[in-house]
């Protein structure tokens, strides 16, 4: 007996209970048609990408919302809602010619002056990073409704890196212009130009987007409609993969114990592709301002101390890649040919030694209280596990709990010893990287800045000069530059360029071809 | 079933005095919570822009100070306070700045699905408590007695969670009877008795997953009460008058044995408005309880504190609805004295 039966059984009608039916019908190439569900986790406050950058928030409102400029695996810019670009050999002019027929889920056309408000207008206003890319737009000039020219105060070669859908999202000018952004009503129907619109959002239940029938793409999207669940138990998400009833997951949705058994599922493929642009960096951060953390050669011993190869197959089952300094292998400007610190025991006993810090009688030479990030039960086990790795060099370590109130409010006003850290990287060093590292960034009460207190005029003065300078090579021999002074320093310990399990049912294409990934629009993609 | 006609008039004003007496005090005490709530929610480390900027993977000082200006953060702690007492009194629930509704919509948005949940998991925990309680007490000592007493202890001990878990693997995922999580299937088109039957397919395992800690309560408690009644003087003389057990059981024993299942029943009503959080993870059901949930991690103040004062009223409300029943199964208990 399955369901349908036992409904009958029940005296339910068995309609209802049929699965969605899928309406797939073949057409070049592609298929269209067909529900794509999966997961939302946690539940978004609000759709607007431009008012509000929690992930989940991102991974949704890529589809409703569009940017100029798309990124290939490799970061390379790839047409958005732009389909040509040019910039000046000063390095100061970019103009981008839009695609003819693009309209919001309104009906509304999008035009350059939607570009032009939304990146000198609003989003300087409400969106934290883009503020710090886009206030340096000196002039926005809208010669044609398909052509939008941006002048810059002074060369920043990484503009061209910060156009991507959760960056620059476009909003409608004719909704928000001349309201107060985030109170203005329409952000319940979060009205992009995306190629799926909201139809209906259960609040705790799920989100259904329907595709924009105005899409100005040929024959996209492919798929009808995208179902977002929100489910907060991770063994329950486990279950509905397995079951079938969502064909994708992404992020944390998955836990790390779960991928081995879930990687055997006949229907899915598991891939870690699609968070090149983010490149999380996964490190372990130290209170620069703490003694013994302030001396060079302690933060060494721990870098020989912790065991990051046995780390990474033991609480993240063998997911990430290990860290190799403060640039992800998958962003730009990586520089590898860097000081290593080998796992060695007796290495970073010596460094202690010659600091001065002797065992004391119970084998213990200091004692550090490690925060523990609040993102879930990996970094339980991986606070553990850094506990039992720098006990063995005589470093103690005391684990602290907490929610992520707690944890933001602490790290951020600098009220901890060690913690964790994860920080995107967003393409280009001097969007993700520099801002951990400057001294100009030591900043109380914000986080993700440089909250470890490291301060070194040189690395502040190669950084400045990196993001400025317009010439690839020149910026490549100033970013090799300071990585391996900071690999030298170790301000915090780089551990793993972290990875997550995407899976995707296999009838699927076009999931996690660009770096974006999972947070693209979607248009692409479809069943076979 | 009472003997008020005699005097109606002073039955009438005492009523009314204690009507207007409760009033005062439901006031007061709804007061004092919702001070006491503000008190509590503010003390919790971190606000919540911060859990938005540690969310967001980027944050600055403007991001901040906008959103602390919104939340009314900026005021020092009297000043807000005062602004939610006045707005409790009149009552508004206030605005959710972070989810951009306000609190009550929010709020009645998720009441419908926790009410339906919990009612249906208490009704069916209190109904079977009661009778499988009463069995083992008139019972008490033979085997079937042991194998309730025993059955009722696991299932008190079982965490709820891992009942639930327990419940899917077997009816979603080996026999395929019933849905494993949600509480509607989404993006088919139903009728509204279509829907109504799958919403109750969807019930099924969480209301009985919910029950199951409560139902070995009522009947551990049903059991001792009616075994307390059995020795009682009344009920030998019943036997003595020569009534027959069932009779006894039903107008004697049970009517008397109810007391202690309704103190305990009245109590724990309030509780399952909120307590069903870990079910509603589990299931991913639409509930009040993940509302709190979700909403104390974010610090999203308004919420918390509307969804607090909204469950304290009910549980207030509850208790009033425990002392009435309390009258009608006990003529004994009067009006004042339950007042």
């Amino acid at each position: 007996m399955n369901r349908r039966e036992f409904a009958k059984l029940m005296g339910v009608s068995a309609v209802a209970l049929s699965g969605i039916p899928l309406g797939i019908t073949r057409a070049a190439g592609q298929t269209k048609g067909g529900t794509l569900n999966t997961i939302i986790q946690p539940e978004p406050p609000i759709l607007v990408t431009a008012l509000n950058q929690q992930q989940p928030t991102l991974t949704l409102g890529g589809k409703i919302y569009e940017s100029l400029l798309r990124y290939s695996p490799d970061l390379k810019p790839m047409p958005g809602i732009a389909q040509s670009w040019e910039v000046s050999p000063d390095g100061l002019t970019y103009t981008f010619k839009l695609f003819p027929g693009i309209t919001f889920h309104d009906g509304k056309p999008l035009t350059s002056e939607d570009v032009v408000f939304s990146m000198t207008k609003m989003l300087p206003e409400t969106h934290a990073r883009a503020r710090a890319i886009y206030s340096r737009i000196d002039k926005a000039e809208t010669p044609d409704p398909l052509t939008v020219i941006f002048k810059m105060k002074a060369p920043f070669a990484p503009f061209l890196t910060a156009l991507d859908c959760t960056t620059g999202p476009i909003v409608p000018k004719h909704i928000y212009d001349g309201s107060d952004f985030r109170k203005n009503p329409a952000n319940a129907q979060a009205i992009g130009s995306g190629p799926f619109k909201l139809k209906e959002w259960v609040k705790g239940s799920h989100v259904h987007l329907v595709r924009h029938e105005g899409y100005y793409r040929k024959d996209e999207p492919y798929l009808d409609e995208v179902i977002y669940r929100i489910i907060p138990d991770a063994a329950s998400r486990s279950l509905a993969l397995e079951q079938g009833k969502i064909q994708l997951t992404q992020w944390n949705d998955i836990e790390f114990y779960d991928v081995a058994r879930l990687s055997k599922l006949p229907n899915y493929e598991m891939t870690t592709k699609g968070y090149e642009y983010f490149a999380p960096h996964q490190w372990l951060e130290l209170n620069n301002r703490v003694k013994p953390m302030d001396d060079k050669r302690f933060r060494q011993a721990i870098a020989h101390a912790l065991d990051l190869k046995s780390m990474a197959q033991r609480v993240y089952f063998g997911m990430p890649k290990i860290a190799t300094g403060p640039v992800s292998s998958k962003t730009r400007f990586y520089e590898k040919d860097v000081k290593r610190y080998d796992y060695s025991l007796e290495k970073a006993k010596a460094l202690l030694d010659e600091m001065g810090l002797k065992p004391g009688a119970d084998g213990k030479r200091v004692t550090l209280k490690y925060l523990i990030p609040p993102y879930g039960e990996v970094y339980q086990r991986a606070g553990e596990f850094i506990r039992q790795t720098l006990g063995r060099v005589g470093i103690d370590i005391q684990l602290e709990n907490t929610d992520v109130g707690g944890w933001a409010d602490k790290f951020s006003n600098w009220d901890y010893e060690m913690t964790g850290n994860l920080v995107y990287q967003y393409g280009d060093p001097a969007l993700g990287v520099s801002r951990t590292y400057i001294s100009s960034n030591i900043k109380k009460g914000i986080l993700f800045s440089n909250t470890a207190g490291y301060s070194n005029p040189e690395v502040d003065k190669l950084f400045d000069e990196a993001a400025s300078a317009t010439d690839d090579t020149r910026r490549q021999e100033l970013y090799s530059k300071v990585q391996k002074i900071l690999v030298e320093d170790v301000p915090v310990i780089w551990m793993f360029e972290a990875a997550y399990p995407t899976f995707i049912d296999k009838r699927l294409k076009n999931v996690t071809s660009t770096g974006v990934g999972v947070h693209e629009s979607f248009s692409s993609v479809s069943f076979g | 079933m009472t003997s008020a006609s005699i005097n109606s008039g002073g039955r009438v004003f005492a009523v009314a005095l204690a009507l207007a007496g409760w009033f005062v005090k439901f006031v007061a005490v709804v007061l004092v919570i919702a001070t006491f709530n503000f008190i509590l929610v503010h003390a919790a480390p971190g606000d919540p822009a911060q859990v938005i900027a540690g969310q967001s993977g980027a944050s600055d000082e403007k991001l901040l100070a906008q959103l602390r200006a919104e939340y009314g953060l900026d005021k020092p702690y009297p000043i807000q306070l005062a602004n939610y007492l006045k707005r409790v009194v009149t009552l508004d629930l206030g605005y959710s700045y972070r989810q951009q509704r306000t609190v009550a919509s929010l709020i009645l948005e998720r009441l419908p699905a926790t009410l339906l949940l919990t009612a249906t998991a208490f009704t069916l925990a209190l109904l079977s408590g009661i009778i499988l309680g009463t069995l083992a007490g008139v019972r008490a000592g033979k085997w079937s007695d042991t194998l309730l007493t025993i059955v009722s202890l696991l299932l008190y001990a079982t965490p709820v969670f891992w009942l639930g878990l327990m419940l899917v693997l077997l009816f979603s995922v080996q026999l395929d009877w019933l849905p494993a999580f949600g509480y509607v299937t989404i993006g088919v088109p139903m009728t509204s008795l279509q829907r109504m039957g799958d919403i109750g397919m969807h019930l099924i395992l969480p209301a009985v997953s919910l029950a199951a800690v409560y139902l070995a309560i009522y009947t551990r408690l049903m059991r001792s009460s009616v075994l307390d009644v059995t020795h009682q003087d009344f009920i030998k003389t019943a036997k003595a008058k020569g009534l027959k057990q069932g009779r006894i059981i039903i107008r004697h024993i049970l009517r008397n044995a109810m007391l202690p299942i309704v103190t305990v029943a009245g109590m724990q009503a309030g509780a399952l408005v909120g307590g069903a959080v870990v079910i509603e993870t589990v299931f991913a059901w639409p509930g009040l309880g993940r509302l709190i949930y979700d909403a104390l991690l974010q610090r999203d103040y308004p919420v918390l504190l509307g969804v607090f004062l909204v469950m304290s009223v009910i549980v207030i409300a509850l208790n009033l609805l425990t002392d009435t029943i309390y009258r009608v199964i006990d003529p004994r208990v009067s009006v004042r004295a339950a007042s």
